[in-house]
């Protein structure tokens, strides 16, 4: 087995486009259910608006890559108060419901075929990012980076502005949460009528989260579409919403850094297993029944799935979370 | 009504609960009626003992206002005032609609009919936060502490027209720090008056009942309101912080604002009210002043139809099942006559 591939592959999913992708996703979700209790089901949703916002104003529009990030954004908010709207003065499980479908209503229409010449149906959109890599300051064709985090310049640019983006967001929800503002959003969190009868106006707080989280999301999105350089509908379905969930949960909901921690734990969990299940199937150190190498991506899954299940059991606040919180849920 | 000669009046009712310190042995936090409370009973003694009295100075008025749950009416309220800078009481059995009635006058529940208004202006079909926001705060008789943040956060957030609160001005610590500030001073403050300040920093989760119920009432008056209604405030308190708390209400009154409290001990309601609104079956049956309130028959009948406190003395005892017995021969009676 071949531990320096294994291990150099492992240190790089740590900062990796992934990682990055999903870090900027929990960080809206954590905006929005870490410190407000919402209920989102419906993450995949905003990034998917965030990527396909470039992609189609991109190729079909043919206007400049900055627009369909701004168009983006604006298809994200819109998203956040058309679903907050009738579900925000509701209980916390119909926004649930709500963005549960939301979500797969935007998948399937980007997907249709109906709507092919404007979204790309099934097969997606290409060739929207190369407006981005003009703006590559690296030089083509060398590489960059130290020890086992060493990328090509294309990688390299991406990955530079995917975590000047989790830095950025990160520090805005530093500043935000510990603000009056945040304390209302907590509060709403822990008993939204007791935050009423003090006079807080909480539907109007619940959808300023909302459209945070979402935009946020959108931001994922962009770095999904652009990192990629394509977008495909079935990229953006229920599954990514729940390993968003597992991510923040594993860095600890209502923690700033607790989503990228959870992020890059995720990403490394999953690359090391995979590797290793690869490497061991080709050594001929797994018997052939037990499990062929078309058979590791699942088992990768499970593996990690497993792994979640135990730290919940001996870690349940997430790697951040604070054991006095949850001993109060307990009551 | 020949009954009425063994009845027993509330009063005699609720001799049976042990209080001590009742009376005139807490001067430390009452020191007899402040002037304020010799003003408020004073105006009220002029005011008719009936249902839906008008009162000289009503800060709240309410107007045939009605809430079905299905085929149950729990709150017809035909008309009902509350007098400004006095202690209010609503007391009635378990189910008499006090918390429905609440819930409603602060905007937590819409009523299927009625108005009423507060300081002159309607307050129908606003919403909670505003009718706050005007100055009208309420508890909860299932206390509601923000468990997962510490006292001093809860006590923050009662503040009201904070600048930091607005999502635009929040990012910067510099355009709210003076006002935080200055709102952590007088939650200080309050904690200590309400004996919280030792738990300052601790989880709201993590306090006992008592101390969630002293927390919710103190966080009430960081909102600094003028009208402050009380669900069952005394609830799982222990007598002796009670009397400090009867103290802490009482203070209410004498830095002019009007309380409107539910409380089941008559004790402590004759200790503070100025006045006491008895509602039964959701309707209001009888109002007054305490001392002629629990001496009212048609409040009386209203608590035995319900519940009322075990007696201690077998005098007392024998009164009472004698009462009672009259009450269910009343009953029968009346069963049989429709
Ligand atoms: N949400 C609800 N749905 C259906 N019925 C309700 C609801 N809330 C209250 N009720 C009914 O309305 C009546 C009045 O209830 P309410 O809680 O106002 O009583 P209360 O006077 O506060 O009693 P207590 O002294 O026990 O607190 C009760 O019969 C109750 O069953
Ligand atoms: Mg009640």
């Amino acid at each position: 087995m071949d531990w320096s591939s294994i291990l150099g592959n492992t240190a790089r999913a740590a900062i990796g486009l992934e990682t990055v992708i999903y870090a900027l996703a929990a960080i809206g979700l954590n905006v929005q259910f870490g410190y407000a209790g919402l209920l989102n089901f419906g993450q995949a949703a905003f990034v998917a608006v965030g990527a396909y916002g470039i992609a189609v104003t991109v190729t079909v529009l043919g206007l400049p890559f900055w627009l369909g990030v701004v168009v983006g954004l604006v298809a994200a908010v819109l998203l956040a108060v058309l679903l907050g709207i009738p579900t925000l003065r509701l209980r916390a499980d119909y926004l649930a419901i709500a963005t549960i479908a939301a979500a797969e209503i935007v998948r399937l229409t980007v997907r249709s075929a109906t709507l092919r010449d404007q979204t790309g149906g099934s097969s997606g959109l290409s060739g929207f990012a190369e407006g981005f890599y003009d703006l590559n300051p690296f030089t083509p064709g060398q590489s960059y980076g130290f020890g086992p985090w060493v990328f090509g310049a294309r990688l390299a640019w991406i990955l530079v502005v995917g975590w000047v983006l989790v830095a950025v967001c990160c520090l805005v929800v530093f500043l935000l949460m510990r603000s009056p503002w945040g304390r209302v959003l907590k509060g709403i969190r822990e008993d939204e009528d007791a935050v009423r009868s003090l006079g807080k106006n909480v539907y109007a707080y619940k959808m300023q989260a909302l459209v945070i989280g979402g935009v946020i999301g959108a931001l994922a999105g962009f770095v999904f579409g652009v990192g990629r350089a394509s977008v495909q509908p079935d990229l953006y379905g229920t599954e990514l919403t729940f390993f968003v969930y597992t991510v923040l949960l594993l860095g600890g909901a209502a923690r700033v850094l607790g989503p990228v921690v959870g992020a890059a734990i995720f990403w490394v969990a999953l690359v090391l297993i995979e590797n290793v299940l690869v490497q061991a199937v080709g050594a001929g150190y797994v018997p052939d029944w037990l499990m062929s190498s078309t058979q590791v991506g699942q088992v990768r899954f499970m593996l990690v799935g497993l792994a979640l299940m135990l730290l919940m059991i001996f870690r349940p606040q997430g790697i951040f979370g604070d054991r006095r919180e949850l001993a109060i849920d307990a009551r | 009504m020949p009954a009425d000669e063994n009845r027993p009046d509330l009063t005699d009712l609720d001799e049976g609960a042990p209080h001590e310190g009742h009376g005139g042995s807490h001067p430390a936090t009452a020191p007899g009626p402040g002037p304020r409370a010799l003003a408020a009973r004073e105006v009220l003694r002029d005011v008719p003992r009936v249902p839906g009295a008008p009162k000289p100075d009503p800060v709240l008025v309410a107007d045939g206002v009605v809430r079905r749950f299905g085929g149950l009416t729990a709150v017809d309220v035909q008309h009902v005032e509350f007098q400004r800078g006095a202690i209010t009481a609503l007391i009635g059995p378990n189910g008499a609609g006090k918390t429905t009635f609440f819930n409603l006058l602060t905007g937590f529940d819409r009523p299927d009919e009625g108005s009423w208004t507060f300081e002159g202006r309607s307050l129908a079909r606003v919403p909670a936060h505003r009718v706050a926001r005007r100055g009208m705060v309420r508890t909860f008789q299932l206390t509601k502490a923000l468990s997962r943040l510490t006292v001093i956060e809860n006590m923050r957030l009662g503040a009201t027209g904070q600048v930091g609160e607005r999502l635009l001005s929040a990012m910067f610590r510099r355009v709210w720090r003076g006002q935080e500030d200055s709102n952590t001073r007088r939650a200080d403050e309050l904690l200590r008056r309400f004996k919280l300040d030792a738990k300052r920093e601790d989880f709201a989760g993590s306090l006992s009942g008592g101390q969630r119920k002293l927390l919710e009432m103190a966080r009430a008056l960081m909102t600094e309101p003028r009208l402050v209604m009380l669900d069952e405030p005394m609830a799982g308190v222990n007598p002796a912080l009670t009397q400090s708390l009867l103290g802490h209400v009482k203070d209410l009154r004498e830095q002019g604002m009007t309380v409107v409290f539910v409380e089941h001990d008559m004790d402590m309601v004759r200790d503070i009210s100025d006045w006491v609104v008895v509602m039964a079956q959701g309707t209001v049956v009888a109002e007054g002043p305490p001392d002629a309130v629990m001496a009212d028959p048609a409040v009386i009948d209203a608590y035995l139809g319900g519940h009322h406190d075990a007696p201690l003395t077998e005098e007392d005892e024998a009164e009472q099942i004698a009462a009672a017995e009259a009450e269910l021969e009343r009953e029968r009676d009346q069963e049989v006559g429709r």
